[in-house]
């Protein structure tokens, strides 16, 4: 059929793709009708909330609820005993989930929940948390990943290490990964400079600004509904039914919508309390967590202490790179230390290059993904040293960054070799942009850096319903996170020849609709879009064979053009133009209702790449720094709404400000979590940031019909190095632990000084 | 958990005296609510001096201004007679919290949360500004000073309640200043602070100075060594740096997740210089 050419992306002639309607849920978030995941109700809810462990470490010797559960009011008390005979069918990952959501035997971090209630309001709830009686044996914790790696640190686990570790480590250290090829001994001797170094970063968290929500409901036959605040529901529906011993089609999930999630709310925390709860108290029960719960118990990123090394020649071709990182992820096995370990050198040509990662567990919360999991402490160390060894031989960053890039063909420091990709054009497009060679001032820095990820394609289920109307309902299974909905809409209305606003996208629920990965990998626009696109063909296929039946000839005579079906050629006989509307006006007269489906496990989501340019100014004697001025230059692919493309940018960069100047989960001696809240936990506020200004860079990605790359990501890898370069040249002194809050600048300028 | 909003200062009082539970007195709310929701506070009564009229007003008084305990910071900074009179005051005052948390903050509130890192609190001290404090025993009137006995309580007793802040009356040539460190640049809490207030004799040498710290030590400090290196000089180099030398001496600041011994030492000193000379500034004096 025609409709299966392969796209010619360079004369596609896009009529909606590329431009900027208002998304549909604009309206309703403005206004303050959506609902969010406090924002649902039933009848005879009840409140459950959560007993949270205060030692970073600590045996659970006893749990005494009799006092609770005597409480009038309190209708429910679960513990970790509750889950126990569902314990032993769990495989290894979903067992680590159950014990993050209510410990077991011991609390692993301060914030571990170790019982929940379900009271008929708040005030019974809070009074019945008193009342439990948790008897705890303290132990010794530990809390810096070089720490944790000691061979003599507090041990959390007896048996979380792999056959991936080598003898003699402690058993906090749990995997190690290797990646590289060539010889980087011989890579560093040729080069005419080496530069090493050690870097840290802190813990940072997604810092979403609606905190984890969900109504659980399950009735006395087992059947249940969640109404949940997520970044995939599905994920929720399958972790949930196993940790509670039910059949997945017994629990319906529905997502609400979601006030931001980073990654953060690819997991569960709080959902199969409420189940458990609801279960066991015979009606709904509503959590919600408190800022604070949210900062001590759900997943910041991880901290880490990084060594990279890199070989130059004097031209500023790099010779040979290896590192070193040791990630922390919290009290579980998974930090993304592999995601680190393989994207550190990622975005450059390197012919003998090296990287280990070692996952560490510690007594801090399970880490949880946030935006390209690994990938920016990882670049913040790398670009910092290319930067350093620029300076060093007096070249340009932007220059020595060109030469060594990765290019089509490239085999990247991971494996793959890499097809057509856009970092070189990101780097043109900074080196013609105006903040290249704008004028500093006195204290002030400029710092360049790139980035990369890999992007994610990966289950994706969607319906696109005709109706006889001639309007389009389109059922997407992926959480809307970042105008995913205006997209969709306007790749199915691209494709119908309609207009945008005759297409409607719902977040269909876990009933309603096949599987469907988590929101996360910058999958969506990529995956759901390519579904999208997939099942308006689909569609388009049956209405042209609809427009045939009623022209009475071959299905195979009549074509899709711009919105229509026609015939054809001469042969197929002459008709009039039939529209989308006119065919399903008559549908239930052609055969019924007119449908498209796609099921897929979406595969070439395309590498991305970005280069990030930033000015910033320090205020030497106090140490605290202002942005001036950031610019983000990024591959798009195709940029369908480029509104939500900037705006990904932006917020990339805006958190990674953060990451890098003062945002850190800072503990006492106790173990304790000394900062959770906005306060203390300082994400930038408006009046701290410049206009983030940005560039979008579009090299098409083949692996999608209309070209698209996520975005969603990579805009988060560069920013920690950009500013920290930024900050090193303005501070005049490399800046090698991150945040660098105005203490750390401070005390680095006087070490500075001193020498 | 009772509520009572009474229109006379003396019912608040009395209702106050009275409760024999945890009582709290509710300006702006900006702490008040704050700790209710975080859980940190269960009072049996909040006490709401919202309704009392008086406590709205900014009455001139003997060339100074008398400022109600329930007059919002957004008030106060729109208020233009107390800017020219004290500028370093309004400064502090709309440095709290954010444009919104301003309409309902109060300085009174601010002193009496009794934070060592309030805003109000070197500013005010700096200024020589009295407290004026209604309770069982009728009225007593004492420096802003006296306020803030250690982190979280305050000088009041049982049944008190602030009533108003005055701010004297000032000589020609005078000028004031605050500054506060914060990694951002609001909707934060002050690592350092400094507030100086000082007048200027005609030939433009300082003849009158008052130098105060926050967050340095377990409450606002008063530091009179830092005055007294202004007093009799133009605030030249050496003398600014006998004032940041006196400030440091005066520190006695903790380790904690807003910063260091070292860093808060440091950095009193230096916002006290940079107060200090926009102050003399503000007095009309050379910069």
């Amino acid at each position: 059929m025609p409709l299966d050419h392969p796209q010619d992306l360079t004369i596609k002639d896009f009529k909606i793709v590329g431009q900027r309607p208002l998304r549909p849920d604009g309206i309703d978030k403005v206004t303050g009708r959506a609902r969010f995941g406090a924002d649902m109700n039933a009848p005879g809810m009840l409140v459950g909330r959560v007993l949270r462990s205060p030692h970073a470490h600590a045996r659970i010797k006893s749990i005494d609820s009799a006092k609770a559960e005597a409480l009038p009011g309190v209708k429910a008390v679960v513990t970790g005993a509750d889950f126990g005979a569902v314990k032993d069918g769990l495989d290894d990952g979903m067992l680590d989930v159950l014990v993050n959501c209510m410990a077991q035997d011991k609390a692993l971090y301060d914030g571990h929940a170790v019982a929940a209630v379900a009271a008929i309001s708040q005030t019974v709830a809070r009074q019945a948390l008193k009342l439990i009686e948790v008897d705890y044996e303290v132990l010794p914790h530990v809390l810096d990943v070089d720490a944790a790696m000691q061979p003599d640190a507090p041990v959390l686990h007896e048996e979380a290490a792999d056959e991936s570790v080598p003898a003699g480590f402690s058993k906090n250290v749990v995997r190690r990964y290797e990646f590289g090829h060539g010889d980087v001994a011989k890579g560093f001797a040729e080069a005419d400079r080496i530069v090493e170094r050690r870097f840290k970063t802190e813990a940072a968290h997604q810092g979403y600004i609606e905190p984890h929500a969900c109504l659980a409901a399950m009735g006395p036959d087992g059947q249940a509904e969640l109404w949940v605040c997520t970044q995939g529901h599905y994920m929720v529906r399958n972790t949930c039914a196993a940790l509670l011993g039910m059949d997945a089609s017994q629990l319906r999930v529905t997502a609400s919508e979601i006030g931001g999630g980073f990654g953060g709310k690819t997991t569960v925390f709080i959902e199969p309390l409420a189940l458990a709860l609801s279960r066991k108290a015979g009606r709904p029960v509503k959590m919600t967590m408190s800022r604070e719960e949210v900062f001590r118990a759900t997943g910041p990123t991880s901290s880490s202490s990084i060594d990279v090394k890199i070989g130059m020649t004097r031209e500023g071709r790099i010779t040979a790179a290896s590192g070193e990182l040791r990630y922390q992820g919290g009290a579980f096995p998974g930090s993304p230390v592999e995601f680190g370990a393989m994207s550190a050198f990622a975005a450059y040509d390197v012919e003998n290059v090296k990287t280990v990662g070692w996952d560490v567990v510690a007594n801090r919360p399970k880490q949880a993904a946030y935006r390209a999991p690994g990938a920016p402490m990882a670049a913040y160390a790398v670009e910092s040293v290319i930067d350093e060894l620029c300076k060093q031989f007096d070249l340009d960053p932007l220059s020595v960054r060109l030469k060594n890039a990765a290019v089509e063909g490239t085999t990247s420091s991971f494996g793959v070799t890499y097809g057509k990709i856009g970092l070189s054009a990101t780097l043109e497009a900074a080196r013609a942009h105006p903040h290249y060679s704008a004028a500093l001032g006195p204290n002030q820095g400029r710092g360049l850096a790139c980035g990369f990820w890999f992007n994610f394609g990966g289950e994706t289920c969607v319906s696109l319903n005709v109706n006889a109307d001639g309007t389009v309902g389109l059922s997407v299974g992926t959480p809307d996170i970042g105008g995913s909905r205006a997209s969709m809409c306007q790749m199915a209305a691209e494709e119908l020849g309609i207009a945008y606003d005759k297409v409607r996208t719902v977040v269909a629920d876990t009933a309603s609709l096949g599987y469907n990965d988590v929101t996360d990998g910058s999958r969506v626009t990529f995956a759901s879009g390519l579904a999208t696109i997939q099942a308006a063909r689909d569609a388009i296929r049956k209405l042209c064979g609809r427009a045939a039946r009623m022209w009475g000839i071959d299905e195979d005579a009549v074509i899709w053009e711009e919105g229509y079906a026609k015939p054809a050629g001469g042969n197929a006989g002459s008709f009039e133009p039939l529209s989308l509307a006119e065919i399903a006006a008559v549908s239930a007269r052609t055969g019924g209702p007119i449908a498209g489906h796609t099921e897929v496990n979406a595969d070439g989501a395309g590498q991305s790449f970005a280069t990030h340019l930033v000015d910033s100014e320090v205020d030497p004697e106090t140490g605290k720094v202002k942005i001036l001025r950031y610019t983000v230059f990024q591959d798009a692919g195709k940029a369908i709404h480029p509104s939500y493309v900037e705006g990904q940018f932006q917020g990339g960069a805006v958190q990674g400000i953060g990451w890098a100047l003062n945002e850190e989960y800072i503990y006492g001696e106790d173990g304790r979590l000394q900062n959770p809240g906005f306060l203390d936990y300082r994400v930038p506020v408006a009046s701290d940031l410049p206009m983030i200004d940005t560039v979008i860079v579009e090299v098409p990605n083949p692996g999608h019909p209309y070209g698209v790359r996520g975005v969603g990501e990579t805009s988060i890898v560069p920013p920690l190095a950009a500013i920290a370069n930024s900050v090193s040249a303005a501070a005049a002194v490399r800046m090698t632990h991150l945040p660098m809050s105005p203490p750390r600048i401070r005390k680095a300028i006087e070490e500075a000084a001193g020498r | 958990m009772r509520y009572e909003a009474p229109r006379k200062l003396k019912r608040a009082v009395a209702l106050l005296s009275a409760e024999s539970g945890v009582a709290r007195v509710l300006a702006g709310g900006t702490d008040l609510l704050v700790q209710l929701r975080s859980e940190r506070i269960e009072p049996d009564l909040i006490l709401d001096i919202k309704r009392i009229e008086s406590m709205h007003a900014i009455a001139a008084e003997r060339g100074g201004y008398r400022i109600g305990a329930a007059v919002s910071c957004a008030a106060l900074g729109e208020h233009a007679g107390v800017k020219q009179l004290w500028p370093g005051v309004v400064e502090a005052a709309t440095l709290i919290g954010s444009t919104q948390v301003q309409g309902r903050a109060t300085m009174a509130g601010n002193l009496c949360n009794a934070s060592p890192a309030a805003d109000a609190a070197p500013a005010l001290i700096a200024a020589g500004a009295t407290v004026a404090i209604a309770g069982p025993g009728g009225r007593r009137e004492v420096p802003a000073e006296a306020i803030c006995l250690a982190p979280g309580r305050n000088a009041l007793e049982k049944g008190e309640i602030v009533e108003s802040l005055y701010l004297p009356a000032r000589p020609e040539r005078s000028g004031d200043a605050y500054l506060r460190l914060i990694p951002r640049s609001e909707m934060d809490i002050a690592v350092v602070s400094a507030g100086v207030s000082l007048s200027l004799d005609a030939a433009g040498r300082c003849s009158a100075a008052r130098v105060a710290l926050g967050a340095v030590a377990p409450r606002p400090l008063r530091v009179e060594a830092a005055a007294a290196a202004l007093i009799g000089s133009d605030l030249d180099e050496a003398v600014l740096a006998v004032l940041a030398a006196a400030c440091a001496a005066a520190c006695d600041p903790i380790d904690d997740k807003r910063g260091t011994v070292e860093y808060r030492t440091e950095v009193a000193g230096v916002l006290a210089k940079r107060a200090a000379v926009i102050a003399q500034t503000r007095a009309g004096g050379a910069a």
